[in-house]
């Protein structure tokens, strides 16, 4: 393996859950205010999943009111403490820009049903 | 020992700072390089050392050169370049990415990527005439000068022609993380030159 790849692996992350873009997931983010180090929680749906060996991202899409608030995460970061999924859902893209458009009852992603 | 080495370039990367923010990386492969010879200001007027990096074939070297490598008895080298001396050095000495740490200030000279003959808009940035309605003016220079005076084109005129293959230094480059034991480097941002390529790092004359 060349030097790059090496590198790259030993950055990459081995504790990352099976998630994908209609998933609803909550990411703990650290947050640093002076020397306090503290916990904060973005839960929303993920419309996108970015695949780039280190430079992997998702984007996580949340309503806060009526505004809807995206923020975009590298996967291997290390100021991500960890990803919880609450909810598989069930879609038919990998990219759900569609939800920009949509708000209330039609923004919903049905369950998806394991069998 | 000198104010810098030889080096390869193997390529671009990134890596996470303790905070979360990511910084895109150069990898570097830096050193060992030998101290071949010392010039000094008795026999040749000035005072530097000239390091070797990268062994090669001795079947591959010519006779001159090889008497020359002979002297330090230490193999044959690939790339052969003079430094600066900062202070004392013997011949048969060894240079190691180790006289550099994180955070450290350096300049980094190579070859830029060879482009060919290219026009002025590639070349200089020119921003060209109009694409349609009958434009006759599409990526072309313009004038480059007057009539009666000066009567000639002034030297260093922007026009077209060979672009990159030239040696480019980016100064104040800063040095991310250093690996003594892989003899490998990362440092901010760009340096000039192909993957593969020879490289120059020397201590920054800014920092």
């Amino acid at each position: 393996m060349n030097i790059i790849d090496t590198l790259e692996m030993e950055q990459i992350k081995k504790d990352i859950p099976r998630f994908k873009a209609g998933d609803t997931i909550k990411v703990h983010v650290k947050i640093t205010e002076g020397e306090k180090q503290r916990i904060q929680i973005f839960q929303g749906v993920c419309i996108k999943r970015v695949n780039r060996g280190l430079g992997s991202s998702y984007t996580v899409r949340k309503m806060s009111g009526a505004i809807g608030v995206e923020r975009i995460f590298p996967l291997h970061s290390p100021s991500i403490d960890k990803i919880e999924v609450v909810r598989v859902g069930q879609v038919r893209r990998a990219k759900l820009y569609y939800l920009r458009n949509l708000r209330g009852k039609a923004a919903r992603i049905s369950e998806k049903r394991m069998a | 020992m000198t104010n810098g080495l030889l080096g390869k370039k193997i390529g671009m990367s990134q890596i996470f700072a303790a905070d979360g923010q990511r910084i895109p990386v150069t990898v570097l492969e830096v050193g060992p390089c030998t101290v071949l010879q010392k010039k000094t200001t008795d026999c040749d007027g000035y005072e530097a050392a000239q390091l070797g990096f990268q062994a090669k074939d001795s079947q591959r070297i010519n006779k001159p050169e090889m008497g020359h490598f002979k002297k330090t008895g230490k193999g044959a080298f690939a790339h052969v370049r003079e430094f600066e001396l900062t202070d004392e050095c013997a011949v048969g000495d060894q240079v190691t990415c180790a006289m550099f740490k994180p955070g450290d200030r350096i300049d980094i000279s190579g070859t830029s990527k060879g482009k060919g003959y290219q026009g002025v808009i590639k070349r200089w940035g020119f921003s060209g005439g109009r694409a349609t309605h009958g434009s006759m003016f599409k990526r072309r220079t313009g004038a480059i000068g007057q009539s009666a005076w000066p009567a000639k084109v002034i030297k260093g005129k922007k026009m077209a022609g060979q672009m990159g293959n030239v040696r480019v230094t980016t100064q104040n480059l800063i040095v991310v993380d250093i690996r003594p034991e892989q003899n490998l480097m990362f440092v901010r941002g760009a340096v000039p030159g192909a993957k593969n390529g020879l490289i120059e790092i020397r201590k920054g004359i800014k920092a």
